[in-house]
């Protein structure tokens, strides 16, 4: 697949709200590039798969959103809790495997929860996020919250039943949830004409009898100019909504990966629509921001990179008996 | 005042009364609504609450399970009835990746308070596909409760229980039961933590639960005729198993033949057995035995299938070779 021409639109917001895509992008950025470094000093383990090229995606749909809204994501979830607004600290503490992290530790890097942001996870079977957004938005509906739930999946997760199941019933009630496919043309190593005999998403979906939106998901501007209007027509009482983000991931699949199935040429291509450098690029452009501005803005990120760091590092471990205490929620049942 | 009612009739009043109650309670699930409910559990609950709460949903038995739990996490307090155990399977990732796991996994800050009911066993020559019984498989999960129904009694009182406890339980109906009718006294609420002894006795311990139940109950009276005194306890709870009552009678009886209508190989008898020995080991007379299903797939056929099947001589002649007797 061929990638896009970078984007290059104006930036149609105010400074701060400009700036704020731009921190949250790079919050993100670092946070991984640490994430990932850490990883091969051994302080993190297990799985680890990284956003980085897709920031665009989450930090320009979140920001559409509001802040009673429900977010059902999947293990690729970092940017999501940080940008729902998740303390890097409680997420790197996680990864660590600390009790100081948003799950205690018990879930890691593909588990993040948070109750406050009413982030349900963190989901790490391809496809199961989806349902439980379908139950989320039917309590909303039968509730009467003017809530939206957001979805996100990849797109390697259209094969499975559980989509067309889900597609199914949210359009059959008519329930508020938006569904935001990050199309990264991969799942691990299939790209998705090796997966797919129907290779157009937004006809899937439509399928089902939804409305569709397909956008450039390395164009901040444009992801978060679809997701308003998509969320406004969901919390309108449309019924289900589904967004094809046409993104790319730069960095491999997991921690676990040689990368044989893409050429570099390819990567490298895809490299040029970078949604943080491209940004920049048009808010120096539109004088929103200068080169001496933009650093001070990555030391600010990576100091906050760093005190997540030390923070993770001075936690603690969660004790046996805590965790052996907790499977159930009136305690342990084990007999 | 006491009143004689059906298996069927229990549950759905038991249903009734918590849509009555809580506003938050929906069934949803294929066919709840029009159709009456596969069994007719759910017939005439559409007329009275209407189709946002008696919800019939497609054939999509993983997609309305995890919409189960979505609307748990949400608020509701949903009952969803997948038709039999033998669908379930299709729901076997929102149950076991999700629903069970979902308390644990978010560091204590999401609970899943789902109900699930479902038919299981065989019994009814509906040939292999409809005849299983995996309650002991899903007894095998951490972070849910497996409830099995055998008595009206429990038919009626366990889903209060079951809908108050914060984390997801799962209830089993014996499709062979739904007929069954018994007495009934006005307000007889029951746990969903302990085993019920449902016969004293003292020369072998009966232990059992579900659609089994009744055929340890009628080897027991036969046994009772020829001078053996068996006593039979009621499971009733599968996860937690009531490990407690389990050695007690035990130690009373001092002989045990545990009956369940799963295979042999890693059933449900397979765990009660293994406790027995860890806890009371020294009090045995004689080693544990069982009656389970034979481990072949249920035929159709009526003869082959009541081969397969614990059966009340299977039972008496486990009994009748524990204690070296014979008929
Ligand atoms: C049900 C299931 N099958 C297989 C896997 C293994 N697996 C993990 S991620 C992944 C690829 C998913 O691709 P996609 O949905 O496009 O998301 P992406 O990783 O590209 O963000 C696979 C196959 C899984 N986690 N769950
Ligand atoms: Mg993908």
């Amino acid at each position: 697949m061929i990638a896009p021409p970078p984007p290059s639109g104006p930036v149609p917001y105010n400074r701060d709200f400009a700036l704020l895509l731009l921190t949250d992008m790079l919050r993100v950025r670092r946070m991984e590039e640490k994430s990932a470094e850490l990883y091969g000093a051994g302080r993190i383990r297990g799985f680890l798969h990284l956003y980085i090229g897709e920031e665009a995606v989450a930090v320009g749909a979140l920001h559409a959103l509001q802040a009673h809204d429900n977010l059902v994501t999947t293990y690729r979830e970092h940017a999501h809790a940080l940008v729902r607004g998740m303390p890097m600290s409680a997420i790197m503490a996680e990864m660590y495997g600390r009790q100081e992290g948003c799950s205690q530790g018990r879930g890691g890097s593909m588990h993040l929860f948070d109750r406050t942001t009413r982030l349900f996870g963190g989901n790490a079977i391809v496809g199961a996020g989806l349902p439980v957004a379908v139950g989320l938005a039917l309590a909303d509906k039968m509730l009467r919250a003017s809530r939206v739930t957001a979805c996100f999946f990849g797109e390697g997760a259209v094969a499975e039943g559980a989509f067309h199941e889900s597609m199914n019933l949210a359009a059959l009630w008519r329930l508020p949830v938006l569904f935001c496919c990050e199309n990264n043309r991969y799942a691990m190593g299939t790209a998705l004409e090796r997966s797919e005999s129907q290779t157009d998403l937004c006809a899937k979906a439509s399928s089902y009898g939804m409305p569709v939106l397909r956008v450039d998901g390395m164009d901040v501007v444009a992801v978060h100019e679809a997701t308003l209007q998509a969320q406004a027509r969901v919390r309108a009482g449309e019924g289900p909504l589904f967004v094809e983000y046409q993104t790319y991931r730069f960095r491999a699949h997991s921690m676990f990966d040689a990368e044989l199935y893409r050429s570099r040429e390819e990567v490298e291509q895809w490299k040029k629509c970078g949604p943080i450098h491209t940004y920049t690029a048009r808010l120096k452009r539109q004088e929103l921001l200068d080169e001496e501005a933009f650093l001070a803005l990555d030391a600010q990120v990576a100091a906050e990179v760093d005190s997540a760091v030390v923070f993770a590092e001075a936690g603690s471990d969660e004790t046996f008996e805590s965790m052996m205490a907790d499977v159930h929620t009136s305690g342990g049942l084990s007999r | 005042m006491s009143r004689r009612i059906s298996y069927r009739e229990a549950l759905r009043e038991g249903l009734r009364e918590a849509l009555l109650n809580d506003p938050r309670v929906l069934l949803m699930g294929e066919d709840v609504g029009r159709y009456g409910g596969t069994y007719a559990v759910s017939k005439g609950l559409l007329d009275e609450f209407g189709p946002d709460r008696i919800r019939d949903t497609p054939l999509s038995e993983l997609a309305f399970v995890g919409a189960g739990i979505g609307a748990a996490l949400g608020g509701l307090r949903p009952v969803v009835e997948v038709m039999t155990v033998n669908f379930s399977l299709l729901a076997l990732d929102p149950i076991v990746n999700t629903a069970a796991l979902y308390h644990h996994m978010s560091g204590g800050q999401f609970s899943v308070p789902l109900v699930i009911r479902m038919a299981t066993g065989a019994g009814r020559q509906v040939a292999a596909q409809h005849s299983h019984s995996f309650e002991g498989w899903y007894a095998h999960i951490p972070g849910i409760t497996i409830l099995a129904p055998a008595t009206v009694r429990d038919a009626r009182y366990m889903l209060a229980p079951a809908l108050s406890d914060p984390d997801p339980v799962l209830i089993f109906e014996h499709a062979a039961l739904y007929n069954m009718e018994a007495e009934l006294g006005d307000e007889e609420p029951v746990d969903i933590r302990s085993a019920r002894l449902m016969r004293d006795g003292s020369d072998v311990a009966l232990i059992t639960y579900g659609g089994s139940l009744y055929k340890t109950l009628a080897a027991a009276e036969q046994l009772a005729m020829r001078g053996i005194s068996a006593a039979v306890l009621d499971l009733r709870v599968l996860r937690p198993l009531d490990t407690g009552a389990i050695v007690a009678l035990t130690r009373q009886c001092r002989r045990v033949v545990v009956v369940d209508e799963g295979w042999r190989s890693g059933s449900l008898a397979a765990e009660v057995m293994a406790r027995i020995v860890e806890h009371a080991f020294y009090e045995l007379d004689a080693p544990p035995a069982r009656v389970c299903s034979e481990e072949v797939p249920v035929p159709y056929a009526r003869h082959l299938e009541e081969a397969v099947l614990p059966q009340p001589e299977k039972i008496i002649a486990a009994v009748e070779a524990l204690l070296g007797v014979s008929s």
